[in-house]
């Protein structure tokens, strides 16, 4: 198949990306806002243009099962799944890890009930940060395509042998379309050689994939951390290689955005980026130094690149999408433990927007940046900010 | 790969592939699983949820099978079944069987979903239930398949209740009712029966399922040599049958003539020797309308 | 006897060479033999070898692959099932250091 211009949706976007990845088998059981990349992938399956086993489940936690079930013999698999449905399959995420299982799973990011909703924010996915999987978030539907094949290149690697899980958010990229590249065949499969690993089951020389430890426990949880950790040079290298060959790169765990020399960057994930992006554009003509950093990973954690740019700027804003209620936005956690390693102490200011698909404004970004920007200059302010609520309910 | 029909000792081979395990000394469940796997193995890939067999043989270092083997999630044999039959097909690979073993628990309740989905999709793996009456792995505690009157550790037998007091399900006929290539019930009380409906189960081309009755002298309370002579007198008193469905039809296996006293089979286990006179009659009364019903519509 | 061999198992030493998932199964290391109170002895004289002792023993240990029947000590847990199940009453549950005991 030569390589191609195609006007697609998020959902579709992934969709091809399967197809070219050519997973041995696909486990999957639909949700909103995920349904079309299944049904895309279905119409696939059926024209025979994706040669793989699809299997009608009945449930997200036998998606997920199905997936670890076909991994054991040493199948390329995919699943895809969203809020409820990945809060389900919660008890087989660890699973799949911890057996060093190198699923990729995209997750439509939406909304956790109660109360119930249809549309994006991060809760469903943070709220899984510690399952060993990776995650990576994307800001277009170019971004959720190319990322489907980094996925399993990255998980794949035998220092990583992990899975991954590629979020879009919810109808603001699952829904929307865009013009997106699609390489030809022959291209993608030079970039993602065929799956073989040992961690399998064989005939030949028979195996077990999940046991049991209990004395050695903590070693065995050990040896995954320390893989997680060597994935860090993993994304890069794998993202260096994808921009050689197609040409788009997106900077690995993270993408710094008119970093140099800013005293304010605000920290994103997903979507929300391209309005930052295009706010700090207006504010930089106009003499303001603020900056992005579009943080592309949250597992594994860009624990360096954070320390650096907390040793570069004043204040430092992160947006979060999502709530651990009793406390702050997750992301802003965890960037705020990475730069309590910095040798400087920029202010930091968590902004938690979007929940339930609220929308967040360019106005919202810069009023933010201009908060930020003061505190830069010293100025006290909250910890935690609701955007977009109306001043009578900000905390 | 059995490639027909077994039905005694001596066509079993004297390879073990579920050796050295931690269960219980007399544990009727290992006793399932061992057989099956020597019909079915070598060529096998054997997936089994959270439950005793899992906790005492999967343990780092010591895995007690010598055949692909792997812990699936607790609620999802079934899932795990067809994810490895798919993969497998996927991969091309050939002359090998998938078989699940799944306690009570892990069959009739949480697992059952992920049952009926891999039955739905007709995947071509083998689920057996070894059926030991309760969660044994955590400690006795009633499942969707503790009988009438027995005492466990969440139904204890007091003066308000007489043990579990919900009716066994009925796996056999729930999984029929899919319409499922080959289901049975079996009774490790009954060997060779058991040994030739594994055999029967590893022709099919489609998903098969098998209830094994196997007692657990722990939770039930008699003496462990006892174990596959209680399994033949659940079935010789008409608490438990050996029946098959295939091609849509039940066929009943065993018709017994008489049933022995049920007494006999009840008290001989701590989990109902606290019953009185009229529990007995419950289930007595249990018991012949199943029968009735079996009579009347299977073959 | 056709019975696994015990193996020993050393720890990886570092984490690092754990494994990445997948291991050998067959890999015993430790017997069960001290679970036995009392062990099953079979009376080969007496012994028709109908099987029904290998078919119904829980832990696999009886082996058929010999002229007689052989008991792989090391594994049997001495539920009695054997015994119990012998219709000529070929197998005796002894008193494990039974001897001892008596003397
Ligand atoms: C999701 C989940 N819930 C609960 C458990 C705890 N659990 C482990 S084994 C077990 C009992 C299994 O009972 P059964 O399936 O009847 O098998 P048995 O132990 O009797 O052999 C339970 C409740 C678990 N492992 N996973
Ligand atoms: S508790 Fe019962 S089922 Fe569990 S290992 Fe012991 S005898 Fe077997
Ligand atoms: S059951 Fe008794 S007679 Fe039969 S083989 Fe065993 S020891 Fe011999
Ligand atoms: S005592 Fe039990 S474990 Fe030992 S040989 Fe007899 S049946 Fe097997």
């Amino acid at each position: 198949m030569p390589g191609k211009k195609i006007f697609i949706s998020g959902d579709e976007a992934v969709a091809e990306a399967v197809r070219m990845a050519r997973p041995h088998v696909i486990s999957a059981y639909p949700i909103t806002p995920q349904t079309v990349t299944v049904e895309r992938i279905s119409d696939f399956v059926e024209d025979g243009s994706l040669k793989s086993e699809y299997l009608h489940v009945e449930s997200e936690h036998s998606a997920m099962s199905a997936a670890i079930g076909a991994a054991a013999v040493g199948a390329r698999t995919f699943t895809a799944t969203s809020s409820q449905g990945l809060l389900y399959m919660a008890e087989t995420l660890p699973y799949a890890s911890g057996a060093r299982f190198p699923i990729v799973m995209m997750n439509a990011n939406r909304t956790v009930a109660t109360p119930w909703a249809l549309l994006s924010d991060h809760r469903d996915s943070l709220s899984q940060l510690d399952s060993g999987w990776m995650q990576v978030y994307c800001e277009d539907a170019q971004e959720a395509f190319d990322m489907i094949l980094q996925a399993y290149r990255i998980a794949e690697d035998p220092r990583v042998m992990s899975p991954v899980m590629v979020n879009l958010d919810g109808f603001i990229l699952t829904h929307t379309y865009e013009m997106v590249d699609l390489p030809d065949q022959e291209e993608v499969d030079a970039f993602l050689p065929p799956y073989r690993t040992e961690n399998r089951m064989d005939l030949e020389e028979p195996r077990t994939v999940c046991y049991a430890s209990l004395d050695e426990y903590m070693e065995f949880h050990m040896k995954q951390e320390f893989d997680m950790r060597k994935a860090r040079a993993v994304i890069a290298e794998v993202d260096r290689d994808f921009g050689i060959r197609f040409g788009r790169q997106y900077g690995g765990l993270l993408e710094k955005y008119r970093c140099e020399d800013a005293d304010a960057v605000i920290f994103t994930l997903g979507s929300v980026t391209g309005t930052v992006r295009s706010v700090i554009d207006s504010m930089r003509g106009n003499g303001y130094r603020v900056g992005l950093v579009k943080m592309r990973f949250v597992r594994p954690f860009p624990e360096d690149e954070v320390v650096d740019i907390a040793e570069k700027v004043k204040a430092i804003g992160v947006l979060d999408r999502d709530l651990s209620i009793g406390y702050e936005g997750i992301v802003f956690s965890n960037v705020s433990s990475s730069v309590l390693r910095a040798c400087s102490a920029p202010a930091m200011v968590n902004y938690i927007g979007g929940l339930g698909g609220r929308n967040i404004s360019k106005d919202n970004i810069q009023e933010m940046f201009l908060e930020l920007l003061r505190a830069a200059d010293g100025e006290k302010g909250k910890r935690v900010r609701f955007v977009n609520v109306g001043s009578e309910y900000d905390g | 790969m059995a490639d027909r029909l077994i039905t005694s000792a001596k066509e079993l081979s004297n390879s073990e592939y579920f050796y050295g395990h931690r269960a219980c000394a007399g544990c009727g469940g290992s006793l399932a699983l061992r057989l099956a796997m020597k019909v079915l193995g070598p060529r096998i890939f054997v997936a089994i949820p959270a439950n005793c067999m899992s906790a005492t043989s999967f343990l780092h270092p010591q895995v007690a099978f010598s055949v692909n083997c792997m812990i699936s999630p607790f609620p999802a044999t079934g899932a795990v079944l067809s994810g490895i039959e798919a993969g497998a097909r996927a991969l091309g690979l050939k002359d090998y069987h998938v078989v699940g073993f799944a306690g009570d628990g892990g069959t009739a309740d949480i697992g059952i979903q992920a049952l009926s989905g891999a039955i739905d999709r007709g995947d071509r793996v083998i689920y057996v239930c070894y059926d030991n009456e309760a969660y044994m792995n955590t400690g006795i505690q009633k499942s969707g398949l503790t009988p009438y009157g027995s005492k466990t550790t969440t139904t204890p037998a007091g003066k308000n209740f007489p043990g579990a007091t919900g009716r066994k399900k009925d796996m056999f006929e729930i999984v029929a009712a899919h319409g499922i290539e080959y289901a049975a019930t079996a009774s490790i009380g009954y060997p060779e029966d058991y040994l030739r409906k594994v055999s029967k189960a590893a022709l099919c081309q489609s998903t098969s399922y098998i209830h094994v009755l196997a007692p657990c002298s722990t939770g039930w309370g008699f003496p462990v040599e006892e174990t596959v002579e209680i399994a033949r007198e659940a079935v010789d008193c008409g608490l438990w049958y050996l029946a098959e469905y295939e091609n849509d039809e039940f066929v009943l296996n065993k018709m017994p003539k008489e049933f022995t006293p049920l007494e006999d089979y009840l008290l001989k286990q701590a989990r109902f020797r606290h019953l009185k006179e009229r529990d007995m009659e419950h289930i007595v009364h249990g018991r012949d309308k199943k029968w009735e019903k079996i009579l009347k519509n299977w073959k | 006897m056709d019975r696994p061999k015990i193996v020993r198992y050393e720890k990886p030493g570092k984490v690092e060479n754990y494994p990445c998932g997948a291991i050998r199964v067959g890999t015993l290391v430790q017997d069960n033999a001290g679970w036995r109170i009392l062990k099953p002895v079979i009376d080969h004289g007496k012994c028709v070898m109908c099987l029904r002792c290998f078919l119904l023993c829980p832990d696999g240990v009886i082996d058929k692959s010999g002229k007689i029947l052989e008991i792989d000590y090391r594994f049997c847990k001495g539920c009695g099932i054997c015994a119990r199940e012998c219709k000529v009453e070929a197998i005796e549950m002894v008193r494990e250091g039974g001897d001892e005991d008596a003397g």
